[in-house]
Order: structure tokens, then sequence, then C-alpha cells
């Protein structure tokens, strides 16, 4: 009988032929409470291997490691969606030769599966495993929910090492990945912290200018007409766009309304809202709290879904081409509606698109939820320091002073005025906001390029700077 | 004094919630010189409330509340609201005619000397049971006395009453008020709920309120503004049914009818009266019912 | 702080700003500007401390200040506020 347990990391890498130059790549389900890709690569370093491509959905504070591993030439190319904490700072400042990838939650699978992208080695922290080396995100001490990023990856790379530390000896009823794309499993004390993975609980935000923003972001659904029976939707996790989603949900109550899914990252707040029959099912590609995790163990509508399915613009079709709403938010939006979730204002690194430009791109209505003014910096600019998701993609800014329409979108304009909203040109947002927080100056930038940014599809439409 | 469905309480001293204290929904936001700010903070919070006033006027109404007449603070106050030109002064304390008198003799002797045109108008703030007994008489004590608020924490403890959700305690004070607003012809603003994450217990408050016949309603917390203003604004069921009454009585003038029913209730003038009320709340609190 | 010849007006919450006027050398007063956006607007906040003193003709003193995003009436006010302060402590 085949046994596809390898006693450690040493081995493992060993076994799956780890050597210089290759590609190997991470999944972010375990967030900032990951402790895979630095177990990895602490062993990859040990054993000498040099020239590294990484290929991570996402890269947290808690891979502060990562930046010794990139001085010391073991790992030199970076592919990622999404990058926070010393090493988005590191590698803003210019740490890495190469620029930063930056790719889409569907722009990652898409390059996967065209062979743009060749996974030598795909690691998967991997909650329970069973004795054929199926794979279940639900269970275990480290349980995460939905392992929906790792699929494309366990599906396509040459060799799939699952990490667990919950090995158990009956056979999964449920698997997010199943045995026939794993080649080894390997054990190690705990693959992720549990509060790092998943927050106990989301709480409702107090911020007052969320929550005036939600309540003109809910105003704006209400009037779009597009929330009827079979309304599909999406949201962030920040505070107005969950306060938005709660506002929602009283209206889908008052309206007695049904919808069709809920997508993306799923809270709590979702959670009810499928328990309460508000929606016919939740497509899950990752879990952000407890109760996400314990919904998508137990409930037959809340189901698990690859990256591909979500969001991946070579499937003939995926989730987010069937929003009817998404609420996203923004660093910055310019007077193009082009929004940046990649830098700061001072132009450092703090993130990525995430499935910002893939929901954009396929939601009826896509709509930014964001403060007017942050720390006295406007947040409409008139070019954002980088472009995350183009303008054609975006329809809507709602801020707590009022509420902007994208002009290629005057049907949604109109019905937004009669329903007496306070609707503005992008342009007066700004001049607002100019009025109150007074001009700031331009950041100023060196020539030296840290990052390069892929829309989903493939095309390349900006690149980021190291700011001076 | 239009729209006066919710009045937000602003601490004076935070500069972060007073500048976005025009856009969190409520009708008047009160910037709070009074409870909200510790003794040594008195001066800071009057220069930073007078220059958020003058720099980043709200798209809303402002009310200053000032510290009470036995204080030290009370003249300066008033100045910092006329300089930065709020609309109201709410003043604490309110107990007798007199004090209305003390004040508008402060506000006028302070519009003189800056040379302002713009009338500030006062809204007296009854916590007391004195105050209380005083209502109609302070009512109609100053034509520049807009309203009276209704202060029912400092009311309750002087009593030696217990504070509820219900308000069973306060049901007196509240129905007193709302007639000598009535009477005198100026608004009657209700307390505000102060359990604040009791926001069941809000909105049946707010609704109650209503019924009594209050204008509006004091809002300590952002998080009250929009079921406060729900409360207060009619419902679309309320909206068909006046507009229905309109069509009605429109008919039977025409038709030189006197007395015509709908629904079989009669359509008389208190109805058409209450009808409009309705119409006209209705016209004035869309665009912040949506907000 | 029990310093007895400085005076401070603010707070270090986030849209405030925390002003300390100090006695200088006489000259020239000397300001420092701590700023959470201190690349847009750290020339800005200099200027508008410098009018205050100015304005309120307190010239040879030592201002420190650490900004969490304050708006320019903020400033304004957090200065004329510790300029007050300063004279009644120097009076």
């Amino acid at each position: 009988m085949r046994d596809k347990l390898l006693p450690d990391m040493a081995t493992a890498l060993r076994e799956a032929g780890l050597a210089d130059g290759m590609t190997i790549s991470f999944h972010h389900h375990m967030r900032n409470g990951d402790h895979v890709l630095n177990a990895v690569l602490a062993e990859a370093a040990k054993q000498g291997v040099k020239n590294l491509t990484l290929l991570s959905s996402s890269i947290f504070p808690v891979h502060a490691p990562l930046i010794e591993h990139i001085k010391n030439g073991v790992v030199t190319e970076l592919d990622t969606n999404y990058m926070s904490g010393p090493v988005a700072a590191a590698v803003s400042r210019g740490l890495l030769e190469k620029p930063v990838m930056f790719r889409s939650h569907g722009g990652r699978p898409r390059a996967i599966r065209e062979g743009s992208r060749v996974i030598d080695i795909a690691f998967v922290a991997a909650p329970t495993v069973d004795p054929m080396g199926n794979i279940s995100g639900s269970l275990g001490p480290a349980a995460c929910g939905s392992l929906g990023y790792a699929v494309p990856d366990a599906e396509c790379a040459k060799t799939v090492i699952a990490v667990t530390d919950n090995l158990i000896d009956t056979t999964l009823e449920s698997v997010s990945i199943p045995h026939d794309r794993v080649t080894h499993v390997v054990k190690m004390d705990s693959i992720g912290d549990p509060k790092g993975i998943v927050s106990g609980s989301t709480s409702m935000t107090r911020d007052p200018v969320a929550l005036a923003i939600a309540r003109k972001a809910q105003a704006a659904i209400r009037a779009s007409g597009l929330l009827k029976d079979g309304f599909n939707f999406q949201t962030g996790a920040g505070g107005a766009s969950l306060a938005t989603a709660q506002y929602l949900r009283e209206d889908m109550i008052r309206m007695k309304l049904k919808g069709g899914f809920l997508l993306g990252g799923i809270t709590k707040y979702l959670v009810d809202m499928l328990e309460e029959g508000l929606f016919d099912s939740i497509y899950d590609v990752q879990c952000f709290d407890l109760a996400a995790v314990e919904s998508i163990r137990k409930n037959a509508a809340h189901h698990e879904i690859s990256a591909d399915t979500y969001a991946s613009p070579r499937q003939k079709s995926c989730c987010v081409d069937f929003l009817d709403t998404v609420l996203l938010g923004a660093s910055e939006i310019d007077v193009n509606f082009n929004v940046n979730v990649h830098t700061d204002s001072n132009g450092m690194i703090i993130g990525g698109s995430g499935g910002h430009n893939d929901a954009a791109a396929g939601a009826a209505m896509t709509i930014i939820v964001a403060p007017l003014i942050r720390a006295r910096l406007p947040i409409v600019v008139d070019r954002c320091t980088t472009i995350t998701t183009p303008g054609n993609t975006v329809d809507v800014l709602v801020t707590e002073r009022g509420i902007a329409v994208n002009p290629a979108r005057p049907d949604l304009a109109d019905r937004f005025r009669d329903a007496k909203l306070d609707v503005y040109s992008i342009e007066e947002l700004r001049a607002m906001a100019l009025k109150i927080a007074g001009e700031p100056r331009k950041v100023e930038f060196t020539d030296r390029i840290v990052g390069t940014v892929e829309y989903r599809d493939g095309t390349i439409i900006d690149s980021l700077r190291a700011p001076a | 004094m239009n729209r006066c469905r919710t009045m937000l309480f602003m601490p004076g001293n935070n500069p972060g919630m007073l500048a976005s204290a025009g856009s969190l929904g409520a009708d008047i936001v009160i910037f709070d010189l009074e409870d909200a700010v510790a003794q040594a903070e008195k001066d800071t919070a009057r220069i930073l409330v007078r220059n958020t006033l003058t720099y980043l006027k709200p798209a809303t109404e402002v009310t200053v509340r000032i510290n009470a007449l036995d204080t030290p603070y009370w003249k300066d106050d008033i100045d910092a609201a006329i300089q930065g030109g709020a609309e109201y002064i709410l003043a604490p304390k309110c107990a007798q005619a007199s004090d209305v008198h003390t004040l508008m003799g402060a506000i006028e002797e302070a519009e003189a000397r800056t040379g302002t045109t713009k009338k500030l108008l006062l809204i007296a703030l009854i916590e007391s049971a004195l105050g209380v007994e005083n209502a109609f008489a302070l009512a109609t004590s100053h034509p520049r006395l807009t309203g009276i608020l209704l202060g029912a924490e400092d009311l309750t403890a002087e009593l030696g009453a217990k504070r509820t959700a219900v308000g069973q305690e306060i049901l007196y004070a509240r129905s007193r008020i709302v007639m000598a607003c009535r009477a005198a012809g100026i608004k009657a603003l209700d307390t505000p709920f102060p359990f604040v994450t009791d926001l069941e217990g809000l909105a049946a408050d707010a609704a109650f309120s209503a019924q009594l016949g209050f204008d509006g309603k004091a809002v300590i917390s952002p998080h009250h503004v929009h079921a406060v203003n729900e409360a207060f604004s009619p419902t679309a069921e309320q909206v068909r049914w006046a507009e229905r009454v309109m069509v009605v009585a429109r008919r039977a003038k025409e038709e030189g009818k006197g007395a015509v029913s709908l629904d079989g209730m009669m359509i008389d003038l208190p109805i058409i009266k209450r009808a409009e009320r309705i119409l006209s709340r209705a016209a004035d609190t869309t665009e912040t019912c949506n907000a | 702080m029990g310093n007895t010849t400085q005076a401070s007006a603010g707070t270090l919450e986030s849209n405030d700003i925390l002003v300390v006027i100090a006695p200088g050398n006489g000259g020239e007063a000397t300001v420092s500007v701590e700023s959470i956006v201190m690349k847009q607007f750290g020339p800005a906040i200099i200027a508008t401390i410098q009018a205050s003193l100015a304005e309120h003709g307190l010239g040879g003193v030592t201002v420190t200040a650490q900004d969490k995003g304050a708006l320019d009436c903020t400033i304004k006010a957090r200065m004329e506020a510790a300029i007050l302060r300063y004279k009644e402590l120097h009076s």
C-alpha cells in the first residue's frame, strides 16, 4: 500500500527535488497565522537552495523572515496578489532586483492554467489530511474553511506537498483537494495560528463615518434597481462594506427579497444572511472568521469554490461575472475612476488587487466605498499612484460627503438623482476634499521599478516605483 | 428651524468628530462645550469649535451647547458661537424665564459688539423639576427662543427616579414640555435615549416620542441617527393616506360638498391639517431619509 | 510633564495635533514637526505654525508638534490655545 507521508520537511524538499531556480507556490488561507511558508523557506535556506521564485497568493506581516531569504539569495523573485507588512515595506524600498509581479485573484489561476507560470512544487497548508492524502480545510486545529486559492496550484504543479498538523486515520467525508493531486504529505507541529487565520468574531465598526458611508451605499443599491429577487452580491471585509451588508439585510427583510449568491471572502454577517434565508447560497473562496468556517463545514448551501471558479477570466464563466453589486475599498480613486489598492499615499506597498479588479470587471454595479478624506489626505486624486482596477470597470464612488457616478453610467446617475441622493461629479468631490484638507504635495519617486501590475487578463497595466 | 428630527451631540474637543459632524445624517449637530469637555480643556475646545465653524461650516445647522450660567465660561462660549456663525445656542440648566433673559441679554450684547447681522436663536435645555414646572413661562419668555429640549438624565437624578429604557418616569415631563411648546408655538425636542447599544429600545423610544408630538429628539451617538430620523419621518403608508385625503378634500371643495369621507372616516379640517403636516414633513425629509 | 514654563494644546488622537510651546533662545522661533502626512503637508504645517506665532506676536520660542493628520483649522486652533496658555504662564 502506498504511503505518502514523509518524516519531515527536509526529507520532503529532497524527495520533491527542490533545486536552484525553481518556482514554488503557496496560498494564503492561513493569512497572518501562517507557519508553512516560513518553515519551507527556512529549510530551503538550510539546504543551500538559491534563486527561488515564490508564487504566493498573498504575503502577510508574519512572513517577515522572507526579507532575509531575499537578501541571502534564497528567493529572488516574487509573484503575488497582495502584500502587506515588513516584506511589502522592504520591497517598496527596492529589496528585490526583479520587480514583483502583482496579479489578481483571478489572474493568478489564469497564469497558472495557461502555463505562463509553471509551478515546480506547490505547498498546501492542509488543516486535515486523511490516509490517502485527501485534504480538508474545514477540520483540525488550524481549520480555515475554504482552500480555494490552492486549487489551481494543486492541479497544475509538478509536485504537490500537503503540509499538515492533523493527520487522521479515517477517510474524509468532505474534501477540499483530492488525494490524486497530492504527491507527498508532511507533518509539522502547527501549520498556523488560529488567531491569525480567522478572527474569532468580526465586530461591526463603530466608526461613525464608515456607518454614514454605509447608509449612502445602502441607498445607492436600493435606488439602482438591482436589488430584487436573485440579487448576487459581494462585499469586502472593510468596516463600511460590512456595515452596508448589514443595512442591506434590513432592506431585504423589509422588501421580502431572496437573493442568489454571496461571494468572496466570507464573514459571519454573510453567513447569518444565508441562514436567515435571504440568499440561496454562498460561494466561498476564503473564510474570514470562525462562523464562516463552521458554516462551510455544515451548510450544504455554503460552497467551497476554487480561485478559477471565483474569478478567472480563462474559465467559460466565473462567479464574478454574475455579480449584481460589489462593494470595494480604495486607497485612492482618480478622476477617471481608476482605483489604487496597491500603495498608500506615500507610495509604499500596502496591499494589491486580491479580487478587486476581478469583481469590478464582473459586477453589474461596482461601488467603491471610502471616506472622502483620510488623515487629511483626499481620497480622490488627479491620477492614482498605482492603477489596480481600471476606471472603466468602476461605476460609483460613495463617500460620507456625497456620491459620484462614472459618466459612462448615466442610467445610474439618473436613478440616484430620482431617489434624491446627493450626486456630484467626481471632480466636485475632489474639489470638496481639497477645500477641506488643502492640496497635498506630490510624493516623489525614484526610477527604480519595484513592481509590475498585471490585469486579470494578462495585460500589464501599471508599474510601481520606489518612493524617493 | 426646519428639520429637527435629530440633534446629534458631538464632543467639542474632538477635531475628527467635529469635521465629520455634517456628514452623519443628523438634521442638526450640537457642538458640545459642556459635559463632553473636561474643565481643563474648556479653552481649547471653545477655540476648536469656533475654528471648525469658521472654516468647515457643516452642511447642517449647528447648535453650540454652552456651559451653564453658574460657570465662568458661558459668555466666552456665546462669543465663540457668534464668531463661528452657529445657528443656535443650546443653553443648559434653564429653570425660569429670567435665565433666558440673562442669556439673551448677553447674546444681544455680543452681537452688537461683533456687529454680526445673523441672529442666533436659543434652545433652552430643561433638566430640572423647577424647569419642567416653569415650562410654559420659559417657552414664552423670548421671541428668539425657538425650542425646548428636555434633558432627562439630570432631571431623573434630581427626582430620585430610575432612568429606564421604557421611560415611564419621564412621561409627565415629556407631555408637559410638548404641551408648553405647542401652546407657545415653538419646537418640542425630546431627551436623548441614553442606552447606546440598545437599538431596539431606541427605536421604541423614538417612536413613542414622535407619538407624543415631539418635533425631534437629541441623540448622543451617531449610531442612533438613522433610527430616530425614521421615527420622525412619515412612513410611505402615511404619505399615501395623506395624499388620498388631499385628493378627496380637493374634490369636495370643487363640488361644493361640506363633509366627505374616506375609508369610512369623516374628512374634516383637523384630518386635512394632519394630512398636510405629514406631506410637508415628507417633502423635507426625503433626502436624509435616504442618506 | 510638570514643566511650568511650557504650554501645550491638542492631543495625539487621529485628526488632531499636539503642540508644545517652550521658551527659546530668543531670536527666531524654532519649529519642529512630526507628522503622518509629512511628505504631503510638512511645509504647510510649519507655515501655519509660524503664521500663528506671528499673528499673536509671539517670537523666540520653541514649538514642537506631533501631527496625526489635523486639518489646517485644527492646527490654527491648537496653536492659538497653546499661545494663549503660554502667554498666561509668562505674564
